[in-house]
C-alpha cells in the first residue's frame, strides 16, 4: 500500500513540475494553492472550474464577434481578450495568458486573420491546459484514495 | 454556486455595528473588518475574497461600481437612514471595469461625505504609470498590480488595522503607531518602491478555517451581474514593463497615512 502511495506521490510530483516546466503553469497558480487549506479543500478547482466556465464563454464572444466578416467589431473581440488575459493571469495559465497578450496586439492592428488564429490558438491552449489539470485532480483523488496525502510541490 | 443576484454580504447582525458619530466603538477585534471588494470579472472577486478572507475580513464582493455605490447607499440623493449601520473599512477595486472605472468609483467614493474617509485600493493588471499617479492624486490608498497576492492582502490588511485603531482610540496616542503630521519626511516615493516582504509584519491573524470560509467548499457568493457594455477606458500611454513587485507602496508611509485623516491627528 506504501509502496503505492509513494509511486503516485512522485508521478504526481512530477507532472505538476512538468505542467511548470513546459510553461502551463506559473507562479500565481502556486499562489493559489497556498490559499487552500483544510476549510477550503477545494478552492483551486473551483477557481479553475470559473476560469474554465470564463474561456467558453469568452471564446465564443469573440468567435462571434470576428464572424461578422466584414463588420468585425475589434474593439468588441479586444474587450474580451482582455477579460480573458485577466483571469488568466489571476489562475497561473501561463500559455493562455501568453497567447492573449499577442492577442490583444492584433486586435489592435485590426488582423483580422491574425485574430482567428490566434483564437484558434486560444482555444486549443485553454482545452489542454483543463485536460492537464482534470490528470492532476485525478492523481491527486487517487492519492487520497490510496490513503496517502497529496504532497506539496516545491516548485524551485 | 449562484453566481448572480444578490450581494455576497454580512448578514444584518453583523451590519449592526453602531457607528454613531463620536461615540467611541468598542475596540477591533481581529474579524471586524469589513472590505467592499468590486471587481467585474468573477474568478478575480473569488480569489480575492479567499485573500482577504484568510486575512480575517469579512467580505461583500460586488460586480461593478454601480453596484458598489448601490451597496454604499451612493447611488442617490437620499441619505439612507442604513448608512449608520453600515461600516465598511476599506474598498478595493479594479480600476478596468464596463460601466463605470475603478477610478470613477475612488472619486464618487471621496466626493461623498459618508465614505471619503474609506480607504480605496485600487487594483490593475496594467502597469500604467500615469495611471498609478491619478488615482493616488485622487485619494487612493494603494495600487495594486494584478494578479494580488496574499503578501499584498497582509500588508494591507495591517495598515488598516492600525489605522482603524487610531481613529477609534479617541485622540489616545499609541505609541507605537503615533505620527507625527509635520513629518520631514521626503515627498511620497515612487510607487515603483520594492517593499520587503511584509509577512511578519501582519498581525497574528488567526486563519481559523471555519471563520475565513463560513459557507461550504462551493461558496455561494452571489453577485449582482450587470451587463457587460463595451470597452472600457485604456489609455496605456506609459506602459512600463511589468515590474516584478506588485505592490507600489511602501510598507510603512505616515505621509500617506494622513490621506486617512484619522480625527485625531489632523
Amino acid at each position: 500500500m506504501d509502496a503505492h502511495v509513494a509511486q503516485l506521490q512522485m508521478q504526481y510530483r512530477n507532472y505538476i513540475l512538468s505542467l511548470y516546466q513546459q510553461g502551463f503553469l506559473d507562479d500565481q497558480f502556486t499562489e493559489l494553492k497556498s490559499l487552500q487549506d483544510d476549510g477550503s479543500p477545494d478552492f483551486v478547482a473551483e477557481v479553475l472550474s470559473l476560469f474554465f466556465d470564463d474561456c467558453v464563454k469568452l471564446v465564443g464572444n469573440m468567435a462571434r464577434a470576428l464572424d461578422q466578416t466584414g463588420t468585425v467589431d475589434f474593439c468588441q473581440v479586444g474587450a474580451n481578450v482582455h477579460q480573458l488575459k485577466g483571469s488568466s493571469s489571476s489562475v497561473g495559465a501561463k500559455r493562455v495568458k501568453g497567447l492573449c497578450i499577442n492577442f490583444k496586439e492584433l486586435c489592435e492592428a485590426k488582423n483580422y486573420e491574425g485574430c482567428v488564429r490566434c483564437l484558434q490558438q486560444v482555444d486549443v491552449e485553454y482545452k489542454t491546459l483543463k485536460a492537464k489539470l482534470q490528470d492532476m485532480f485525478n492523481l491527486e483523488k487517487q492519492i487520497v484514495q490510496a490513503g496517502g496525502i497529496v504532497p506539496q510541490v516545491d516548485i524551485n | 454556486m449562484a453566481r448572480d443576484g444578490g450581494v455576497s454580504c454580512l448578514r444584518s447582525s453583523e451590519t449592526m455595528r453602531v457607528g454613531i458619530g463620536g461615540m467611541e466603538s468598542p475596540p477591533l477585534d481581529l474579524d471586524d473588518v469589513h472590505v467592499l471588494a468590486v471587481d467585474d470579472s468573477l474568478v478575480d472577486r473569488i480569489v480575492i475574497e479567499r485573500l482577504l478572507r484568510i486575512t480575517s475580513c469579512k467580505v461583500t464582493a460586488v460586480d461593478s461600481g454601480w453596484r458598489a455605490l448601490e451597496f454604499l447607499g451612493l447611488d442617490n440623493e437620499k441619505a439612507s437612514a442604513e448608512l449608520d449601520r453600515l461600516k465598511v473599512d476599506l474598498i478595493i477595486t479594479d480600476y478596468c471595469m464596463p460601466g463605470m472605472t475603478g477610478y470613477e468609483l475612488l472619486k464618487k467614493i471621496k466626493e461623498s461625505s459618508s465614505f471619503r474617509q474609506v480607504p480605496v485600493v485600487i487594483m490593475s493588471s496594467e502597469n500604467v504609470l500615469t495611471r498609478i499617479d491619478r488615482c493616488l492624486e485622487e485619494g487612493a490608498e494603494d495600487f495594486l498590480l494584478k494578479p494580488v497576492k496574499l503578501a499584498d492582502v497582509k500588508r494591507l490588511r495591517s495598515s488598516l488595522t492600525r489605522d482603524v485603531k487610531l481613529s477609534n482610540a479617541n485622540k489616545r496616542k499609541l505609541p507605537e503607531d503615533s505620527v507625527p503630521v509635520n513629518t520631514s519626511l521626503p515627498p511620497p516615493p515612487s510607487p515603483f518602491t520594492i517593499s520587503p516582504d511584509s509577512s511578519d509584519s501582519s498581525p497574528p491573524s488567526t486563519i481559523s478555517p471555519e471563520s475565513s470560509d463560513s459557507s461550504p467548499p462551493l461558496s455561494p457568493v452571489e453577485i449582482f451581474s450587470s451587463p457587460l457594455s463595451s470597452l472600457l477606458d485604456d489609455e496605456d500611454d506609459d506602459v512600463l514593463p511589468s515590474s516584478p513587485e506588485s505592490s507600489p507602496a511602501p510598507e510603512e508611509s505616515p505621509v500617506r497615512r494622513q490621506k486617512m485623516g484619522s480625527p485625531g491627528l489632523d
